[in-house]
């Protein structure tokens, strides 16, 4: 009978030494040690932000961020979990809103503190460039701020390193929102097709569906074309 | 003539007219201002604890970016212009410290170690002194109207000028902004709190004061008889311009008196149109007496 | 009246701290008062800029409570004018960095109306902070 053998290492959850198989993620590792998650985790799938970790290896002074659910685990990792840091956002209309420096002063005057050390960048687990942005936001740049921040989940480990106590992400999302609203306009085929639907083009094929037999619609469904 | 090119958060925002006429009438003589790529806000003021390194970071790593730039062949020239009086001053001395102490200088470059080394090439030059190394005479044959007829109160405020060991000038006796104004044909009018502190970063949360000494600032190129004050710094001009409202509230008899930055004359003489000039941004307006006196 | 003040290990400590961050010899000073002359904000000011360094020069820390550190706008006038080469703006950032390194800020942004962080320049907002937030 083959058995599937994984090689077996070391790791620090919160202090305490645990042997965890060594092609497991973080997330998968913790709670092969018997840790339960009732917070920090989420989608599991590096997309929520919930799993925000930070560790340190074995020989390095340096301190890491990951996402739990993502990150492999490495020998001699010594792990603590991030799940949540405080941060207020701010009470905004976007509608009201203009999109340059000011408006980033405003609501969020901290980044006026920004030391350019680049402490955010360094913890980010996306490999964004942090401190780029948010220098891009200080100078009303919201396209530049909003495109580098792109693939921001709001995990907050940035916002926990900062010595400025600025929470980046959320300029990032400020800027994104800015930037969507009012540089790149709305969406012309979305408006459209809004304004089809409000024409009543497609009334008459959804009365015919509303009025079909079950099996005629599961029939249509499972044969429907399909257009990619 | 290409150089690198530091603006500065505020001159991107607030401050746009001295951007825009700076890049304009360095064209005009010449002179390519490439802006560094990626640069950062420099983190004024300049950071006077002994101890301190973590400020270091902002300007030092701006100055990385000169070295890239002449690395990478966008320039060959290793001095960066700023016309930012704060940003000047503070580039100018993180610099100088960190040049001068090795042991600081290891410590910024481990931490930045994403950025290559910085070598300590960077020369951190206002423009005013690259003006004056081209000389105020090219200056003067670039002009297409002179300024005749217009009194210029030249306002240096401090930082151009102190300390002492970085200022671009004689600290008592500074002429550079004169010589440059009368290369225009202005009428420079001359008066003693020319480089008298305008109150700088009380403006902020303690308005009055800034107001008051911007006040006698202005009193004095008033009663000089001056039609408006040029400056090179966009907190003076805030503190000088935008503040007069506030002057206004507390000595009632102020008469307001407008203040635009030397460069925004510099394009007006070199006869660059309103997409250069931006009188339009400068509160109070300039444009009133400059068209009394025939010049818009 | 006689005044009496007994210099202890403390006050030493004090002392040494202020020329240690500010990097000046504080001893150099002779009380000429030129500083003070040239000073734009002494109007606002509890304590002149050259009695500020007398009580450095005492090691006394009653230095840190006078508003005369908070009210220097650092326009270096004092540094031009003293005829010992003395920097007393570097004293001032000294004395300011004792207490902002305590867990202290001197201004806050809560008291800033949004208008007013709308239209202030950069350059005055992040001078602000940096001079008197910790």
């Amino acid at each position: 009978m083959e058995k599937n053998e994984s090689e077996m290492i070391t790791i620090y959850v919160m202090g305490k030494k645990h042997l965890v198989p060594a092609d497991l993620t973080i997330m998968k590792a913790m709670e092969y040690a018997g840790h339960q998650f009732k917070r920090g985790a989420g989608c599991r799938g590096g997309f929520c932000g919930a799993c925000a970790t930070i560790y340190r290896t074995k020989g390095s002074y340096k301190l890491q961020g990951a996402l739990a659910c993502q990150k492999i685990v490495e020998d001699g990792m010594y792990i603590a979990q991030i799940p949540f840091s405080p941060a207020e956002k701010k009470t905004y209309d976007v509608r009201e809103l203009r999109p340059d420096a000011s408006t980033f002063l405003e609501y969020y005057p901290e980044i006026a503190r920004c030391l350019s050390c680049n402490t955010c960048t360094k913890s980010c687990p996306q490999d964004i460039q942090v401190m780029d942005y948010v220098q891009a936001a200080l100078r009303g740049d919201v396209e530049e701020a909003a495109k580098l921040s792109f693939d921001c989940l709001s995990c907050g480990l940035c916002a926990v390193r900062c010595p400025a106590e600025i929470v980046p992400y959320n300029i990032a999302q400020l800027a994104r929102r800015l930037y969507s609203r009012y540089i790149v306009g709305p969406t012309e085929h979305v408006l459209k097709r809004v304004e089809e639907v409000e024409a009543g083009e497609f009334d008459e094929g959804i009365e015919e569906l509303k009025g079909m037999e079950r099996e005629t619609l599961q029939h249509r469904y499972e044969t429907r074309e399909k257009r990619l | 003539m290409k150089l690198p090119y530091y603006p500065g958060c505020t001159l991107k925002t607030t401050a746009k007219s001295f951007d825009v006429s700076t890049v304009a009438t360095a064209w005009a003589l010449g002179i390519e201002l490439v802006e560094l790529p990626r640069w950062n806000c420099c983190g004024t003021v300049h950071a006077l604890a002994k101890d301190d390194v973590m400020h270091y970071l902002a300007p030092i790593r701006n100055l990385v970016r000169v070295e890239q730039m002449n690395d990478e062949g966008l320039v060959d020239d290793n001095r960066v212009v700023t016309q930012c009086a704060m940003c000047y001053n503070t580039l100018k001395r993180a610099n100088q410290s960190a040049k001068e102490d090795l042991e600081k200088m290891t410590k910024i470059r481990d931490f930045m170690e994403k950025e290559p080394n910085y070598r300590g090439s960077a020369e951190v030059v206002h423009m005013l002194e690259i003006l004056k190394k081209i000389g105020f005479e090219k200056v003067s044959d670039r002009v297409e109207k002179p300024l005749s007829g217009l009194r210029v109160a030249p306002y240096y405020g401090c930082l151009l000028l102190r300390p002492r060991e970085f200022g671009i000038d004689d600290s008592d006796k500074p002429s550079v902004m004169e010589d440059l104004l009368g290369a225009l044909g202005a009428e420079v009018v001359d008066i003693p709190f020319k480089s008298k502190c305008c109150g700088a970063y009380h403006t902020v949360q303690m308005k009055e004061v800034a107001a008051d000494l911007s006040h006698r600032i202005l009193s004095q190129a008033a009663e000089a008889g001056a039609d408006l004050v040029a400056t090179a710094c966009p907190l003076c001009e805030y503190n000088l311009g935008d503040r007069q409202k506030e002057i206004k509230k507390i000595f009632r008899e102020f008469e307001s008196i407008p203040v635009v930055y030397y460069t925004q004359l510099m394009a007006l003489a070199f006869g660059q149109g309103e997409e250069a000039t931006m009188f339009g941004e400068n509160d109070p307006d300039p444009r009133p007496i400059l068209k009394e006196g025939g010049l818009i | 009246m006689r005044l009496y003040y007994t210099y202890t290990s403390e006050n030493a400590s004090f002392k040494a701290r202020v020329e240690e961050l500010s990097g000046e010899k504080i001893d150099l000073c002779f009380q000429c008062g030129a500083c003070s002359s040239g000073c734009p904000l002494t109007a606002e000011m509890d304590l002149l800029p050259s009695t500020v360094i007398r009580y450095a020069q005492l090691g006394m820390e009653e230095a840190l409570d006078s508003n005369t550190i908070w009210v220097c706008s650092t326009c270096f006038n004092c540094e031009i004018r003293c005829p010992r080469g003395i920097d007393i703006a570097n004293v001032m950032e000294a004395l300011r960095q004792m207490r902002l390194r305590k867990k202290y800020d001197r201004v806050s942004l809560d008291d800033l109306t949004p208008e007013e962080l709308r239209e202030l320049p950069q350059v005055a907002i992040i001078s602000n902070l940096r001079k008197l937030t910790g």
